[in-house]
């Protein structure tokens, strides 16, 4: 009963945040401005230095390391391409996954890639767009950055679609393998320190020539996603009544 | 993500039409001035003062800076007094060009290719190219949008790599910070200007 409820409101949530097609507004600016400020202390304090230190590591560590988090995120579409009905992308993910996690040894290779398959990244909030519903208010969260009413709750969801959170954070055997909470944390902690490491110097250059670095990331995230949800690149015709 | 932006955002300085104009066609147009870019900012018998000036040049005279401050501007554009409009440009073209000229000890060598193009009106087509990086990245998918109301003289009005836009992420800067300014144009020709004089 008290799931049925909970479905039922974020079913609701969802229906609402599906009339403000798109995202500009703000849910609360002031604290997500707040709480942007702490994540770039947080960033400054621990992951750039982290991020630094792993962008002096050989190369080839460096690419087995993006490699390898790139092949469980894998996993996550999945599911997704299903939901979305994309056969054929499922069919590039499922082939990515067992090729590299095979051939790949244990996906630090990418030989998928060679011939071929190239899996777009699908996650639930990706799922719910090409539903029609729109991405709500904009908000930053602590520690995990910015996001939107409908990805927020999207990102709830990935954790019950995703067969790796299954085999961790629930610590359910998936295909004979299994695994803790503490995997799940630390591959996506790798893989956020592989993202920071390899925009380092962007991060830093965007920072300096933006007059308000809070909006351009907000700009950034929020044309990213609706990028990734027509799984196309975006090319908003908003010229055509400026024909000075 | 954020590199893909700093490509869009960098690539704009690898403009220039110094001494040589370009062909009328955006296709070619797009694939001479970048090509002739790349050569210059390679050129290491330049001095960076030197390749900043080339910059200044080609952004003036292809770059469609008018435009592109309208654009950022957003609705206000409509309802501001022409004085403030004016005033806006002015500080707008500054604030362009310097945020370009700063970018340019990020430039690194990369293999240019134009790869197609979409005409979407007699106004404008989207002529479509990509970078591959020298140092081994992965390719970077860049469109042009270029506007063709005089066929003649073709100009740049936005950089779409990756599908991230370089025009609509500055209007949604400036939107921002006129949205937290009681949309005062003048508040927001002041952050320009402190943008330039940092």
């Amino acid at each position: 009963m008290k799931k049925t409820l909970l479905i039922s409101k974020l079913i609701l949530i969802m229906a609402l945040a599906s009339t403000t097609s798109r995202a500009a507004e703000e849910c609360f600016e002031r604290t997500s401005r707040a709480i942007f400020k702490m994540n770039m202390a947080l960033d400054e304090a621990i992951i750039e230095p982290i991020a630094k230190g792993y962008n002096k590591l050989p190369k080839p560590i460096k690419t087995g390391t993006s490699n390898f988090t790139s092949n469980i995120s894998t996993l996550l579409s999945i599911p997704n391409n299903v939901l979305q009905g994309n056969f054929k992308q499922l069919g590039h993910s499922i082939g990515s996954f067992a090729i590299n996690t095979s051939i790949g040894i244990f996906g630090f290779l990418n030989p998928a890639e060679k011939i071929g398959l190239k899996p777009h990244k699908e996650d639930v909030g990706q799922t719910l767009g090409t539903y029609g519903f729109g991405p709500g208010c904009y908000f930053v969260l602590p520690v995990l950055g910015p996001t939107t009413l409908r990805d927020s709750l999207g990102m709830i969801a990935d954790t019950f679609v995703d067969p790796f959170a299954h085999i961790t954070i629930r610590e359910k055997e998936l295909l004979g393998s299994s695994g803790n909470t503490l995997d799940y944390y630390s591959v996506k902690g790798v893989g956020v320190v592989d993202f920071r490491a390899e925009n380092d110097k962007n991060i830093e250059n965007l920072e300096k020539n933006s007059i308000d670095f809070y909006s351009s990331l907000k700009s950034i995230y929020l044309q990213d996603r609706e990028n990734k949800i027509s799984n196309s690149s975006g090319d908003q015709d908003e010229w055509g009544n400026l024909d000075n | 993500m954020i590199r893909k932006i700093i490509y869009l955002l960098s690539f704009f300085f690898i403009i220039q039409n110094h001494l040589f104009s370009y062909s009328s066609n955006p296709r070619d147009f797009v694939n001479e001035l970048v090509n002739e870019a790349i050569e210059k900012l390679s050129d290491k018998s330049l001095t960076d003062e030197k390749k900043t000036n080339f910059i200044e040049e080609i952004a003036l005279e292809n770059v469609d800076i008018n435009a592109l401050g309208l654009y950022t501007l957003g609705e206000l554009r409509k309802s501001a007094s022409q004085e403030d409009i004016s005033n806006y440009q002015k500080s707008f073209e500054k604030y362009f060009l310097k945020s370009l000229t700063s970018r340019l000890n990020d430039y690194s060598s990369g293999k240019f290719q134009v790869i197609g193009e979409d005409k979407k009106s007699s106004n404008y087509t989207i002529v479509n190219s990509k970078i591959t990086p020298g140092d081994g990245s992965p390719e970077i998918k860049v469109d042009w949008r270029i506007y063709t109301k005089n066929p003649d003289k073709p100009l740049i009005r936005d950089l779409i790599v990756e599908g991230l836009s370089l025009a609509r992420t500055q209007k949604e800067e400036f939107a921002s910070i006129l949205n937290s300014n009681d949309n005062e144009i003048k508040k927001l020709i002041l952050k320009l200007e402190e943008f330039i004089n940092k």
